[in-house]
């Protein structure tokens, strides 16, 4: 994919829009398909390697109108049973081609709490886009309908234009309500829980709000004053939000029923546990779990080393292991944090990374090498106990695993070893143990991970988890279509 | 929450001793565990103190710091009055308390502050405990009636004699071993002093904890910065420690690890803290 510039694809989209904004009523599914699809405007790739600058600029009007009339509006609507929250597309969508933006936003918040966030960073492909008639019919899944770029286009410009509104809020019913972690499902408990007229409290272990959108998701692929803004939303609905709190610390979840009184509980955790390689010279310096090295660029802001105190550790050769979006999270920081050089180390071929294609592809055009089919053996450090150099061992692809895809098959004696000083383990996450340590009633499985029933319900009455502190490390969605399940159920036992 | 400071004292050049309101932890600390501090929220660092004392009824808990770097040096300027941004915890696993029979307690330099709650709940638990402090002179001994009034036996050393023994702690701590076989130790101080006290002790099998200061961010065991090799396992000193047996405790790649930051421009407190605590008990 070449890259083509915002004003390029704007002109583009003016002309088709052109063509055909009058003759809208009357275009047929075969033509509708025959629409070109819309490209997300992005920065110029090698001015944006040295910045935080959200990298998708998002659709113009006029794109954002000639990308929804490529919808055929089918009977079946496949694309709704693949949102984890239910969205209506087609209805929002149809709005947009419309050039009825507020009531597209309406339509939207009926489903969604936080449609700039999963506009931006849902993996859309692998849900509603799927499943859309159109890239079926295409016989392309990348040529479905931008459903998520039309999301964030109308969250956009609803936040633009001040339109939000605050959903109402029933008659309060004096029943306390305590939310544990302020990631995506923890914001959506707190949200539906407090719709419903609840007494929610909303506690925080960190100085900032957003769980993993702060910490983890850097600042370029998600800004946090899109996270400020639809926190922000809370705070008005009279969602009590308590920072620096850490329940299985500073209070236990048994105290928070007993003490404090609270008639129900939801734990929204997450996944905040770095699993390492369990390689040799895992412990040298210059090795950094992703989630330290995103947490202080991220959180702590060490990227402004003008103000931040928080230091960032100077690398010139950086090697990323994983494949995931994390990974690619990692290396995009690290150039932008001045690295040389970034390789991202993957057993398989690009082909099978977890990574979102798009995320792999700006990380390309920003300069991250990919080494495939490449894992690292051990890690070499030089007489002050720095990383020197990497041994790495080469694989061959066999036979497809039970995940389908092709196992990686390690080639014998074919080691060799790479300079490099830098070290970025992103290979995944376990459970936070913070609350499950103290808490030991609640049931977990051997992962760490907390059981529920389908609703959401904990082995303790009263007490309910969702996200990736059930689910594993998964994504933003999953975690918000957890957490409206447990609202629903929360909602439900407040009642009798 | 408001985490005000109620009283604040200088006990040393550089050491600082303040009390901050911070009710919940006062009541719910134990003993070995620490909070996470920051005086901005926005640009601010992350600093774990340990929690050397706290206060129920006053809701307070009492901090000792030594100015390391950035963050330090402005806390050691805040007054009655004024305000931490961020003080979160008690974070860390407590020290486990019980009666083991004799103890040794073992402070170096601003380590005396982390082990006073501990030589304090071992008295309490009817342990008989031996105190030994030191530091490189006489003006960098801190809590010396303290932690004199919970001992049965009471030593001080320092580098040059200007207070109590001439010489380093592991001195006084090999003749107890000698003479009469203390059932446990605990060495808090800086990582050289800590090591070497468990090196000490390890001939006579004297089972050593020691409480690590390692580099971390969060402190709630999500970035792993400050992992350790305890064994042949690797730990989270935020989560799994502070505390560890310090024969156990790979020590060399702990006290590298101390000094990760050393060559960034910006203000990375741990390894001036590192330098300047091997540097005092040199």
């Amino acid at each position: 994919m070449s890259y083509i510039c915002p004003q390029d694809l704007n002109v583009k989209a003016k002309e088709v829009f052109a063509d055909l904004n009058n003759k809208q009523d009357s275009l047929k599914a075969k033509e509708r398909m025959q629409i070109p699809l819309q490209e997300m405007p992005v920065l110029e790739p090698k001015q944006r390697g040295t910045n935080q600058e959200e990298v998708a600029i998002g659709f113009t009007k006029e794109q954002a109108m000639v990308e929804a009339m490529r919808c055929i509006q089918c009977k079946n609507k496949p694309c709704i049973k693949g949102c984890p929250v239910g969205l209506k597309i087609p209805d929002f969508i149809c709005k947009i081609a419309e050039g009825d933006f507020q009531a597209a936003a309406d339509i939207i918040q009926q489903d969604s709490l936080l449609p700039a966030i999963c506009g931006r960073v849902c993996p859309q492909e692998n849900q509603c886009q799927l499943y859309c008639t159109v890239g079926k019919s295409l016989k392309d899944i990348d040529k479905a309908v931008g459903i998520g770029r039309l999301e964030r286009f109308v969250a956009d410009w609803q936040r633009k234009n001040k339109t939000a509104v605050i959903p109402t809020i029933a008659k309060e019913t004096g029943k306390k309500i305590a939310v544990i972690g302020s990631g995506p499902a923890g914001l959506v408990v707190s949200a539906d829980c407090r719709r419903a007229g609840h007494d929610v409290t909303l506690f925080e272990a960190f100085h900032k709000l957003g769980g993993v959108m702060r910490y983890g998701i850097p600042e370029f692929r998600l800004p946090n004053d899109i996270v400020d803004y639809e926190i922000a939303n809370l705070d008005k609905m009279g969602v009590k939000i308590v920072k620096n709190f850490v329940v299985g610390k500073t209070r236990t979840i048994e105290q928070l029923k007993s003490i404090d009184g609270f008639d129900a509980i939801f734990i929204g955790t997450g996944a905040g546990l770095p699993i390492f390689m369990g390689i040799e010279g895992e412990n040298l310096i210059g090795v950094f779990a992703a989630n330290e090295y995103l947490t202080r660029a991220n959180l702590m802001r060490a990227y402004d080393t003008e103000h931040a105190d928080t230091p960032m550790f100077k690398s010139k050769k950086v090697a990323v292991l994983g494949g995931g979006n994390v990974a690619m999270d990692a290396s995009r920081m690290a150039l932008r944090l001045g690295a040389e050089e970034v390789n991202v180390i993957y057993r398989r071929t690009i082909a099978e990374m977890p990574a979102r294609k798009e995320e792999v592809a700006h990380a390309q055009e920003e300069g991250v090498n990919f080494l495939e089919l490449q894992n690292v053996k051990r890690i070499l450090g030089d007489k002050d106990s720095k990383v020197r150099a990497l041994e790495i061992v080469c694989y061959e692809l066999g036979e497809p695993d039970n995940s389908g895809r092709r196992r990686p098959v390690e080639i014998k004696n074919s080691e060799f070893e790479i300079e490099m000083d830098t070290v970025i383990v992103a290979i995944g996450n376990g459970s936070n143990p913070l609350v499950t340590q103290t808490t030991p009633k609640l049931k977990t499985d051997k992962r760490g991970n907390v059981i529920v029933d389908e609703a959401g319900a904990t082995s303790i009455e009263g007490v309910f988890a969702g996200g990736d502190i059930v689910l594993g490390a998964a994504t933003v969605i999953l975690a918000m279509g957890e957490g409206r399940k447990a609202a629903k159920a929360i909602n439900k036992y407040l009642k009798n | 929450m408001k985490h005000s400071i109620t009283f604040k004292k200088q006990l040393s050049e550089a050491v600082y001793m303040i009390k901050v309101r911070a009710p919940l932890i006062a009541e719910g600390r134990k003993a070995g565990q620490f909070v996470m501090v920051m005086i901005d929220e926005d640009f601010g660092e992350r600093i774990p103190l340990t929690i050397a004392d706290a206060d129920v009824a006053e809701g307070t808990i009492t901090l000792i710091f030594q100015i390391v770097g950035q963050t330090t040096q402005e806390m050691s300027k805040l007054n009655v009055g004024d305000a931490l941004a961020v003080v979160v915890g008690p974070l860390g696993t407590p020290t486990h308390i019980k009666k083991f029979g004799k103890v040794v307690c073992v402070g170096g330099g601003i380590g005396i502050a982390p082990l006073h709650p501990i030589a304090q709940a071992l008295a309490k638990a009817g342990n008989e405990v031996t105190t030994i402090i030191g530091a490189r002179d006489k003006s960098l001994i801190i809590l010396e009636e303290e932690m004199q009034s919970i001992a049965n036996n009471f030593i001080v050393c320092t580098d040059d004699g200007s207070a109590g023994r001439k010489g380093l702690v592991t001195e006084p701590l090999e003749e107890i071993c000698k003479q009469d076989k203390p059932d446990m130790v605990i060495a808090i101080g800086p990582p050289i002093m800590m090591k070497f006290c468990a090196l000490t002790t390890k001939p006579y099998n004297v089972k050593t904890l020691v409480s690590l200061n390692s580099i971390m961010v969060d402190g709630t065991g999500m970035c792993g910065g400050c992992r350790v090799d305890i064994g042949d396992q690797v730990k989270f000193v935020c989560v799994d420690g502070p505390e560890f047996d310090g024969h156990l405790v790979n020590w060399d790649n702990m006290i590298a690890r101390l000094n990760a930051f050393k060559p960034c421009e910006s203000n990375c407190r741990m390894h001036k803290a590192a330098d300047k605590k091997a540097e005092e008990y040199k």
